[in-house]
């Protein structure tokens, strides 16, 4: 029982039961801050598995930029407990038998080839052969990013602007259907 | 004996993505269900990663990259799509917005 495994199982059970009270939470607000240290403890799993450069990523834009967002417009909105819209109860017990049937037959699935997986420890190599020294650093990510993916690259960046101009728009629209009620 | 064999990762992504689909089922607030799909999307980079590191190849990590990056976008228009709902019918309530022409 070495620092990585304790680690592991402390970032795998923080992960699953904050992501659980994501979904049980009453409070929409508890609920972006259950979702912000499901972000952390899956920042501790990219740290484990040698993805830095994903794991900083992952806190400045999912905890950082994404999830204020999400409690912006929450604060915006003026939302607490008392208003939540509620589900029937015959409606939970459908989806959560589709739920739990799901990652019963994901898990069964896995049970079922297990013999065919390959059971390496996930610390210094993958598939037998060793990792090269400098895996998961800026370096060889930028030269994968603009050789190999420069093209997707730029695709994502006409997506951002229109992403930004859709939100203007709305965000303006907003103002004006505003100013025309009062 | 070594736990964080690529195994058990899969099975934490299989989980945190089943926990994702029950709240995306279960509740009718549409923030929540955009943060129920934000968990979805955070189970498959999880196992991007895990198939990085298996395959020993950092093609993954690209494609963790695009998916945060489409992820963002999604979330910006989404929330401002919510905030314009919101002014106008003065709920969020999923099962409420049923109305194609407002």
């Amino acid at each position: 029982m070495d620092l990585t495994n304790i680690a592991f199982i402390a970032f795998s059970a923080i992960t699953l039961i904050c992501a659980l009270m994501v979904v049980l939470a009453r409070n929409p607000i508890y609920s972006v801050i259950f979702l912000i240290l499901t972000m952390f403890s899956l920042t501790g799993h990219y740290v484990l598995l040698h993805a830095q450069f994903i794991a900083i990523i992952n806190i400045i834009v999912y905890a950082g930029a994404i999830m204020v967002l999400f409690l912006f417009v929450l604060m915006l909105m003026n939302m607490n407990a008392n208003n939540e819209p509620n589900k029937s109860f015959l409606w939970k017990v459908l989806a959560g038998l589709v739920a739990s049937g799901m990652l019963m037959s994901i898990l069964l699935v896995y049970i079922k080839n297990m013999g065919d997986m390959p059971i390496v420890p996930t610390t210094n190599s993958a598939l037998g052969q060793a990792l090269p020294a400098d895996f998961g650093y800026i370096k060889p990510l930028g030269n994968l990013l603009f050789t190999e993916y420069v093209f997707p690259f730029e695709i994502a960046s006409i997506l951002f602007i229109a992403a930004m101009v859709g939100a203007v728009f709305l965000g303006s629209r907003e103002k004006s259907t505003n100013n025309r009620i009062n | 004996m070594n736990l964080i064999g690529f195994e058990n990762y899969l099975w934490l992504g299989s989980a945190l993505f089943c926990i994702g689909l029950l709240g995306v089922l279960v509740r009718r607030n549409v923030i929540i269900l955009l943060m129920c799909i934000e968990l979805m999307l955070n189970a498959s980079n999880l196992l991007l990663v895990v198939f990085a590191k298996m395959f020993g190849n950092m093609n993954g990590h690209i494609f963790v990259f695009f998916s945060m990056l489409v992820a963002a976008a999604e979330v910006s228009v989404g929330l401002a799509l919510i905030v314009l709902i919101y002014r106008k019918f003065r709920t969020i309530d999923s099962s409420f917005l049923d109305k194609l022409k407002g």
